[in-house]
């Protein structure tokens, strides 16, 4: 039977700590949407959004209440934008029309962030493809919880260079149409390798084709607990560590898991994957830098800092991996910079840089993500900077992302205010010297060998 | 059997035991187990209750066992014991 310590661990995570589940998020398919004409094709989805989703909002309330787990969000994630709007939409413009519809929907059903507004081209666009691109920055800033992203590579495919060129000028017109608000419509946009088509996270997620009607996908979090447990482990070597994390991993991801299920049995709606990963918010005592500086780093950024990442990523996943029966989505330790307080004060304290963000995301999941960059920095250096981290993914056989924000009107040294779970964020300098050359050539970078691994 | 973990934390007073339990009687909902300890002179109490035949629903005995809480100056807090179970047992 439970005893008294075991309900008071729980319960001392819950209050003091931050375990929440981060995100339960209805995965729909809007395939059965499609249509040639504009507007039937958005009546279908937003019927199928509001009827499958119905009691999304309301089963996770029913779930926090019975066990005092806070459940921070409902989210909902959809087909990818550009399959299901391209025998309708003609220009950008017809793909906004989707972008208001799945806005409208979400207010409907009262999620606070719906993904898929998204293209998948890592090889190759289609005209409905770009199109929909191009109409990222206007759907972003004419509405409110719409996220888009797109994949411009795989390590299957290679990259698709005219993808990552677009996609650096995107970027730039998504921010200059967001200006009033610190460009915020670029947080809302995320450029992918190797996209996982189960992700549960913002602003990333999208329901994958290879993906059932409906599912549930739950993301779990609780960077604030594994901290704790490792101030009781304070000095221990790296054995003590590592068997710290893991325990502290499977614990929480647990937690996912019941929910999980518990949402799945109550909207008879089949549970995808728990994704176990360690996001952090802008609160105190919820940071994964804070768990690096734990692990005995002055500052995340320090030397070794991609060592204890590494480290922290691979016992999160050991540990996880055996308290749930599916894993997937990103899976591992996210290191946001405006989400994280930890990572604002190693930026303030000039002891973590953009290069270094990029050595980090090499060993976890995700990548170099809500970082705020000046507004002049050129569409093609954020292109750049883009086929970095792609070509990062595609070499090593993992899920890479890019959410830079250039803030317009500002630049180093100036901070950028996105509020709530968005944070903020201190501008960090990019490198100035042009890469306009390498961006133009067109075309694509052959897939990677997968042999003679060096 | 459906189990409810009920927990009391609070400043420790005379009567905290006896009001939640008369809550409790009033209501059907059999105790099957207390631990209670002070930590720190924090009164400490967790009891494992039976809300089969409880004559109210969990999620209305949970805001009144709350608002009982607050009279006496206490918290108290009402879930399901699965997610227990599932933390501290494979």
């Amino acid at each position: 039977m439970i005893n008294i310590w075991e309900v008071n661990e729980t319960n001392k995570m819950i209050e003091q700590e931050n375990l929440d589940v981060r995100t339960i998020t209805l995965g729909i398919s809007l395939l059965d949407c499609i249509d040639s004409d504009l507007q039937k094709l958005n009546e279908n989805i937003f019927q199928k959004i509001t009827k499958t989703a119905a009691n999304l909002v309301k089963t996770g309330e029913e779930i926090e209440r019975n066990y005092c787990i806070p459940i921070v969000n409902k989210r909902i994630s959809v087909t990818p934008i550009a399959l299901v709007g391209q025998s309708a939409c003609r220009t950008p413009e017809d793909f906004v029309t989707i972008a208001k519809t799945l806005d409208r929907a979400a207010k409907t059903v009262g999620v606070n962030f719906i993904g898929g507004y998204s293209a998948l081209v890592s090889k190759g666009m289609t005209e409905g493809d770009r199109s929909l691109i191009c109409s990222i920055p206007q759907a972003l800033a004419q509405t409110e919880r719409v996220c888009s992203s797109v994949n411009v590579g795989s390590t299957k495919t290679g990259i698709d260079m005219d993808a990552v060129k677009l996609m650096g000028e995107i970027v730039h017109q998504t921010a200059e149409l967001t200006k009033e608000n610190d460009s915020l419509g670029c947080a809302k946009l995320v450029i992918f390798c190797n996209a996982p088509d189960d992700n549960p996270f913002m602003a990333g997620a999208f329901h994958g084709v290879t993906e059932e009607d409906a599912i549930i996908n739950v993301g779990v979090s609780g960077p604030g607990v594994v901290k704790k447990a490792l101030e009781s482990v304070r000095g221990g070597n790296f054995e003590l560590l590592c068997e710290t994390i893991k325990k502290t991993a499977f614990k929480i991801t647990r937690v996912g898991q019941l929910v999980a299920q518990e949402a799945s049995k109550r909207m008879g709606i089949p549970f995808g994957i728990i994704d176990l990963s360690l996001a952090p918010t802008p609160a105190v005592g919820d940071s994964v830098a804070e768990i690096l500086e734990e692990i005995g780093l002055e500052y995340a950024g320090a030397p070794g800092t991609t060592a204890a990442l590494a480290l922290l990523n691979d016992q999160v996943k050991k540990g996880g991996i055996m308290a749930s029966s599916y894993v997937g989505g990103l899976s591992g330790a996210f290191i946001p910079v405006s989400e994280d307080q930890g990572m604002i004060n190693a930026v303030e304290a000039g002891a973590l840089t953009l290069e270094k963000l990029e050595a980090m995301t090499c060993v976890c999941s995700v990548g170099l993500d809500m970082i705020a960059i000046p507004g002049d920095v050129s569409p093609s250096s954020i292109s750049g900077i883009i086929a970095d981290e792609m070509a990062i993914g595609m070499v090593n056989q993992k899920t890479t992302a890019v959410r830079l924000v250039p803030v317009i009107g500002k630049g180093v040294g100036e901070t950028a205010e996105f509020g709530g779970l968005l944070g903020h964020a201190p501008i960090m300098p990019v490198n100035p010297y042009k890469c306009g050359r390498f961006i133009n050539r067109g075309g694509r970078i052959p897939a990677p060998v997968h042999s003679f691994k060096n | 059997m459906d189990k409810t973990i009920i927990t009391v934390v609070g400043k420790d007073t005379v009567g905290i035991i006896a009001k939640v339990c008369t809550y409790l009687a009033n209501n059907q909902i059999n105790v099957l187990d207390i631990s209670q300890t002070i930590v720190q002179d924090y009164f400490n109490m967790m009891m494992i209750a039976d809300l089969e035949g409880a004559s109210c629903p969990f999620a209305q005995c949970a805001k009144e066992l709350e608002q009982l809480g607050e009279e006496i100056g206490v918290s108290i807090k009402c879930q399901r014991e699965e997610i227990f179970k599932k933390m501290h047992r494979i």
